[in-house]
């Protein structure tokens, strides 16, 4: 069986990559995970300096879901490549970096710092983030802007360069277009939910930044119709995300045509999922005789819907 | 390491209406605990709650030749989560990671532990006072709470005849007012003997006004004092930087420290008070 899949020219073993803001710098699950047998690692977002992110409380949990509102607190991409890219390496991790900046030279020094080292196998746009007023979201809640990060990020780096898309925009499928045109080699989607929530007792919010993102099992239906739309729109390469928890949360992002995906706040819940995955996702071309799993992206079947029963 | 147990519910002994001993077959948590170390606990098997709770690992439990058989952690029910502990049956399964975070450092002889308690916070402390035991440390335990039916668990104390100051908010066991009046009045008495042997490290665990409060005495007399912080925490293994607090680094600059992995054991003087219990 072949679980591997192609996200430009970057081969990975399997389709499941930890998705940034949920896993740290990986370092911190080295020990608990062999990162080596993960599809990828995407670290947490960086900047070009450190920032120290908004202060407590920074999470609430919702139904089936959770809010957050850390604000990209990082150590800034030059300490990232000295202290954890080197145990990456040594890890046999394949390494997603997502960056972030306020301007477009920023994304593009921080591509070219992160081009030149080793270890980095992909950069993850951050254009996003919903936490931060200054960050990348103006980009992407742009389609001139995303056109213009993305072009301008092109430039300057040879790794595969995948943006990722915030969902909090009327059609997500315009901004994986502007993104192809801007010569993106797959994109990411999606990033968190803008939501919020309140203590009616006190009547404050629950979070210090007041609005926070949503995460977690309570999007996935959204998030899957948003990658479904997407690959109507472009051909490249979607990394699908929100609300994995199963195996068969994998398979539906895959089928409606996600070639990877990322778990991400599943993975707080249990650290260990990886490998439970992996089995699910065996178990199922097994018992499908599936021989790739990559032959399931996009394999959703619309045929077989009832016809009209009354025509109106 | 940790590990992820589905562990079975041993018991549940409810000590009042909000109070509760789950008892957790763990043996590989038991074995590799060391004092002052958390678990993270599922609450359901659903999505609901979907994040895990952090709570001290209480007590080790052994089988009677002695090897270890389990953990209890203390549950005062606050919440959707702590409510479904609370509510536990023998039999139940509680998916429990751990061990999880920085240790306490046990004092050494001829130092004296003194162990500061704040209701709920009395839970890293079995452990601890154990391990000074087996070390010879003496200690001492001070422990605080509203009213003297909140002062739960003391009796696992007595047997292991570990000396307890009790104080209550309203006098009814102890002495009146905050535990920081006991603990200052001992340390003030050691602090004027001059005794060079005499010296004494804290431990604090309690609500954060009070660990605060706790840490202030400590600075006062200059004593090495350890708080174990409680942030609200998704995933207890360094992933999701929820758990901050602020900490002082080696240069002395504060900055946003997760108390998951670098804690929850601090020592009191990194910490910015000022921030922290606002």
């Amino acid at each position: 069986m072949d679980l591997s899949v192609s996200i430009g020219s970057l081969r990975i073993p399997n389709p499941l990559i930890a998705a940034s803001g949920c896993f740290g710098y990986g370092v911190e699950y080295a020990d608990a995970v062999d990162l080596s047998s993960l599809g990828g690692v995407a670290v947490k977002g960086l900047f070009l300096a450190a920032r120290e992110g908004h202060a407590p409380p920074r999470i609430v949990e919702t139904p089936s879901g959770m809010l957050n509102a850390i604000g990209l607190q990082g150590i800034g991409v030059h300490r990232f490549i000295e202290e954890k890219l080197p145990e990456l390496r040594e890890r046999k991790a394949i390494v997603f970096v997502n960056i972030c900046g306020t301007t477009i030279d920023e994304y593009v020094e921080l591509a070219r710092i992160l081009s030149d080292a080793e270890g980095v196998h992909a950069i993850e746009l951050n254009i996003s983030c919903p936490n931060i007023k200054e960050g990348g979201i103006t980009f992407g809640c742009s389609l001139p802007g995303t056109h213009a990060v993305v072009s301008a990020v092109r430039r300057v780096t040879p790794l595969p360069l995948i943006p990722k898309l915030t969902p909090n925009v009327t059609d997500v499928a315009s901004f994986a277009r502007a993104a192809e045109d801007a010569g993106a080699d797959a994109v990411s989607l999606v990033n968190t939910f803008l939501a919020m929530a309140i203590d009616v007792e006190t009547r404050r919010p629950r979070l210090t930044n007041i609005v926070g993102g949503l995460s977690g099992p309570a999007i996935r239906p959204i998030a899957v119709r948003m990658v479904y739309e997407c690959r109507q729109a472009v051909k490249l390469p979607i990394i699908g995300m929100g609300g994995i928890a199963t195996a068969e949360d994998v398979l539906e992002f895959m089928i409606a045509g996600a070639t990877a995906v990322q778990v991400g706040t599943a993975n707080f819940v249990d650290p260990f999922i990886w490998t439970k995955l992996l089995d699910g996702l065996q178990s199922y071309m097994h018992r499908h005789s599936i021989e790739r799993l990559s032959d399931l992206t996009g394999a959703i079947d619309t045929t077989k819907r009832h016809k009209a029963w009354i025509s109106s | 390491m940790p590990v992820d147990i589905d562990a079975a519910v041993i018991g549940n002994t409810r000590l009042s209406e909000d109070y509760s001993v789950l008892a957790l077959a763990a043996p590989e948590i038991a074995t590799a605990a060391r004092p002052g170390q958390f678990v993270m606990l599922k609450t359901s098997r659903g999505m609901d709650p979907l994040l895990r709770r952090p709570f001290s690992i209480f007590e080790v439990l052994r089988h009677s030749d002695g090897s270890p058989r389990g953990i209890t952690i203390l549950n005062k029910r606050i919440g959707t989560g702590t409510g479904l502990l609370y509510e536990m049956e023998a039999g139940a399964r509680v998916q429990c990671l751990g061990p999880l975070g920085v240790p306490f450092e046990p004092a050494e002889a001829p130092a004296h532990a003194w162990m500061v308690a704040g209701g709920v916070g009395l839970a890293p402390f079995v452990t601890l006072a154990e391990a000074l035991i087996a070390r010879g440390t003496p200690l001492t335990l001070f422990y605080g709470a509203r009213r003297a039916v909140d002062l739960h668990c003391a009796d696992i104390f007595e047997r292991l005849e570990v000396p307890i100051v009790f104080s209550t908010e309203d006098g009814s066991r102890g002495s009146r007012g905050f535990i920081t009046v006991p603990l200052e009045a001992r340390l003030s008495a050691l602090t004027s003997s001059g005794k060079s042997s005499d010296d004494v490290r804290l431990y604090v665990c309690g609500p954060t006004p009070m660990m605060r409060a706790v840490a202030d005495v400590a600075a006062r007399h200059s004593r090495r004092c350890d708080v174990s912080l409680e942030q609200v925490m998704g995933c207890g293994m360094g992933g999701c930087y929820s758990c901050v607090v602020p900490a002082r680094d080696a240069t002395g600059a504060p900055h946003h420290t997760r108390s998951c992995i670098d804690g929850p054991v601090f020592d009191a003087s990194r910490i910015v008070w000022d921030a922290l219990a606002h």
